[in-house]
C-alpha cells in the first residue's frame, strides 16, 4: 500500500482523475452538448466539483489517521489546488456571462445577494492558500502559522455548503449531502483535538507526578 | 333516453357497416392516445424474451420524447412576437415541473409515462354551470391559435415558445361566473404513484396557482394546449394547462384538473412556501429583485450574456392598466 501510495505514477494518476470532470466540460462544450442553458450547466459543474474536492481535502487528514497511511499527505496539496481550480471556473462563469466581465457591478451584487456574499468570501479565502501552497512558503511562514493561515479551507467548506443551500429554491437534498459530509469531516477534526488535548493533559499530570515517587 | 331506445341504439351501431367504423371506433381511446408507450410496452416484452430487459433499456435513448399530435388550422395571433423562437428540444429538455423532478432535466426522463388520457378539468366554485370538461371537449371551446409568447423564469432565465391555445376567458363564458367569483385558482394534476419524485422537491401538492379574476380574462391569459404545432408534451403541462406571459413562469399552472372560481384569493404553492421570495402577483418585473438574486436581467437560453429583462415581460401595453394604482414594490 505504501509503495503504492509513494509512487510517482500513483500522483500522475491522480492528477488525470482530477483533470477529467474538467475534460469532460470542454468535451461537452465543443460538442454543444451542454444542455439548453449551457452557462448554467457550466455553473453548477463547476461549483459542485469545487465541493466535491474541499470534501476530498478535508478526508486527506481523518483518513490517514484512521487508516494508518500517513503517505496520503503526498495528495492533499493537489487536491486543495484542484478545488480551487474549480471554484476559479466556477467564479469565471458568474464574473463573465452573468456580470459581464463588469468589476464594478460584480462587486455591488456581491454586498447585496447573501448567497453570493458567501460564496465570494469562500473563493478569497482561498486565494492566499492556494499562493502559500508551495514548500518555500512552508518554510517562509513557518509550520505553525502556516498551518493556521490553512485553517481556513474549513470557513472556505461551511461557505459553499451555505452558498448552495441559499441558492436552491426548496429541494435541499443535495446541499444537506454536502453539508453533512463536511459536518462529519469538522467534527472529526474537534473530536481529535479534544483527544489529544485530553491525553497531553494526562501526560503533563504524568511527567508532573513523576517527581513525586521517583523511587518506585 | 328509455331502456329500448339504449338497447336500440346499440342495435343500430352493431348493423352500421364497415367502412363507418373509424379506427378510433375499434381502438380504445386510451391505448390510442397511449400508443408509443403502447408499441414500446409491446416493444419491450418482446425483447425481454430474445435479449433481455436490461440490454434493451441500454438501446434506448437515455431521453426520449412523446411525438406530440399534429394540430392543425390554426389561426395566427397579434400577440405573437416575432423574436426567435426557442428550439423544440430545449423547451421539452428544460422544465421546472417539480413533481416530475426538481433538476431541468428531470421531467423530460421522468415523465414519459404520465397517463394524460383519459382527462377531465373540473370548472366548479362560485359559477352557474360548473361542468366537467374532457380534453376533446376542451379543444373544441374556441378555435385554437398559435401565439408565440416570451416566457421568463422567476430563476433569470426566458425561452420564446410558439403555444397554442385560446384565450381563458372563451371558458370562462361558458360557466357564467357568479358576481362571488372574484379569483380563480388552478390546481395540477397530482399522484404520487405516477410522480415519486415528487416527494423530494419541498413544495407541497397539488400545485395551486390563481389569478384575481380581471386577470383571468384579459386576452393574453391563454388556455394552452399544444406548441410547436402539436399537442403539449407531458413535462410541459400535457394535456392542458394555463400559459400567462407576464408573469414568471410558475404561475402558469400544469396539467389542470381544477379550475375554481371563488371570492377570497386562493392560497398558492410557492407563495405559501416564501411569501417574502414568490409574491400572488409575480408580475415579471426588473425593479423588485427576488431576495436572493437579481430579476434585472434574465438570461434567453440558447445567448451567453444576460439581456435586461422588461416590465410586465414586455407586455405593459395588454396588463399594465390593470394594475394603475397598485403599489407594485409591495404587490409583488
Amino acid at each position: 500500500m505504501r509503495a503504492l501510495l509513494i509512487s510517482k505514477w500513483t500522483k500522475a494518476a491522480v492528477f488525470l482523475l482530477c483533470l477529467i470532470p474538467f475534460c469532460d466540460l470542454v468535451w461537452r462544450a465543443l460538442k454543444s452538448n451542454l444542455g439548453a442553458n449551457p452557462v448554467e450547466y457550466l455553473q453548477h459543474a463547476t461549483g459542485d466539483w469545487t465541493l466535491r474536492f474541499l470534501v476530498f481535502t478535508l478526508c486527506i487528514t481523518p483518513f490517514r489517521k484512521l487508516f494508518k497511511l500517513p503517505d496520503l499527505i503526498r495528495f492533499r496539496r493537489m487536491l486543495g489546488l484542484f478545488a480551487f481550480f474549480y471554484v476559479s471556473l466556477h467564479f469565471l462563469t458568474y464574473l463573465g456571462p452573468d456580470q459581464s466581465f463588469d468589476f464594478s457591478g460584480m462587486l455591488k451584487d456581491v454586498a447585496k445577494r447573501p448567497f453570493i456574499t458567501v460564496g465570494f468570501l469562500g473563493f478569497v479565502l482561498l486565494i492566499p492558500l492556494a499562493i502559500t501552497s508551495t514548500a518555500g512558503w512552508i518554510r517562509r511562514l513557518g509550520g505553525k502559522r502556516w498551518q493556521m493561515l490553512h485553517r481556513a479551507i474549513y470557513v472556505t467548506a461551511v461557505c459553499g455548503v451555505i452558498h448552495y443551500y441559499w441558492l436552491v429554491k426548496s429541494n435541499v437534498r443535495k446541499p444537506l449531502f454536502y453539508g453533512a459530509l463536511v459536518g462529519i469531516l469538522l467534527l472529526w477534526r474537534l473530536g481529535d483535538w479534544f483527544f489529544k488535548r485530553g491525553s497531553a493533559v494526562a501526560a503533563k499530570l504524568s511527567t508532573q507526578r513523576a517527581p513525586v515517587n521517583p523511587i518506585r | 333516453m328509455t331502456q329500448s331506445q339504449r338497447s336500440m341504439g346499440r342495435q343500430t351501431m352493431l348493423i352500421r357497416k364497415a367502412p363507418d367504423l373509424t379506427y378510433a371506433d375499434v381502438t380504445p381511446k386510451s391505448v390510442y392516445l397511449d400508443r408509443r408507450n403502447f408499441l414500446r410496452a409491446m416493444g419491450i416484452v418482446s425483447a425481454a424474451a430474445f435479449a433481455g430487459k436490461g440490454l434493451f433499456d441500454l438501446a434506448l435513448p437515455p431521453q426520449t420524447v412523446l411525438a406530440a399530435t399534429k394540430l392543425t388550422g390554426l389561426a395566427k395571433s397579434s400577440f405573437s412576437t416575432t423574436e426567435k423562437q426557442n428550439t423544440y428540444q430545449d423547451v421539452t429538455h428544460y422544465n421546472n415541473f417539480y413533481e416530475f423532478g426538481t433538476d431541468k432535466s428531470d421531467p423530460a426522463k421522468n415523465s414519459q409515462n404520465f397517463r394524460t388520457a383519459p382527462w377531465t378539468v373540473s370548472v366548479e366554485g362560485e359559477v352557474k354551470k360548473p361542468r366537467k370538461f374532457t380534453t376533446d371537449e376542451i379543444f373544441k371551446i374556441a378555435p385554437l391559435e398559435e401565439r408565440i409568447y416570451r416566457h421568463r423564469c422567476v430563476e433569470a432565465w426566458s425561452i420564446v415558445v410558439p403555444w397554442i391555445g385560446f384565450s381563458f376567458s372563451n371558458l370562462v363564458k361558458l360557466v357564467e361566473p357568479t358576481p362571488n367569483a372574484k379569483f380563480v385558482a388552478f390546481e395540477s394534476y397530482f399522484d404520487p404513484r405516477q410522480m415519486p419524485e415528487a416527494k423530494y422537491a419541498g413544495i407541497d401538492f397539488p400545485y395551486v396557482e390563481g389569478l384575481r379574476m380581471n386577470e383571468a380574462m384579459n386576452p393574453l391569459a391563454l388556455l394552452c394546449v399544444g406548441m410547436y404545432g402539436g399537442t403539449l408534451p407531458p413535462q410541459d403541462g400535457a394535456p392542458v394547462r394555463i400559459t400567462l406571459p407576464w408573469k414568471y413562469g410558475f404561475k402558469s399552472a400544469k396539467s389542470l384538473v381544477k379550475i375554481k372560481f371563488q371570492e377570497k384569493m386562493p392560497p398558492t404553492t410557492w407563495n405559501r412556501l416564501a411569501s417574502n421570495e414568490y409574491g400572488f402577483y409575480a408580475n415579471v418585473n426588473p425593479t423588485v429583485d427576488h431576495p436572493r438574486w437579481s430579476q434585472a436581467k434574465e438570461r434567453r437560453l440558447g445567448e451567453f450574456f444576460k439581456r435586461p429583462t422588461l416590465m410586465f415581460n414586455g407586455y405593459g401595453d395588454q396588463v399594465a392598466a390593470m394594475y394603475n394604482g397598485m403599489d407594485l414594490k409591495k404587490n409583488f
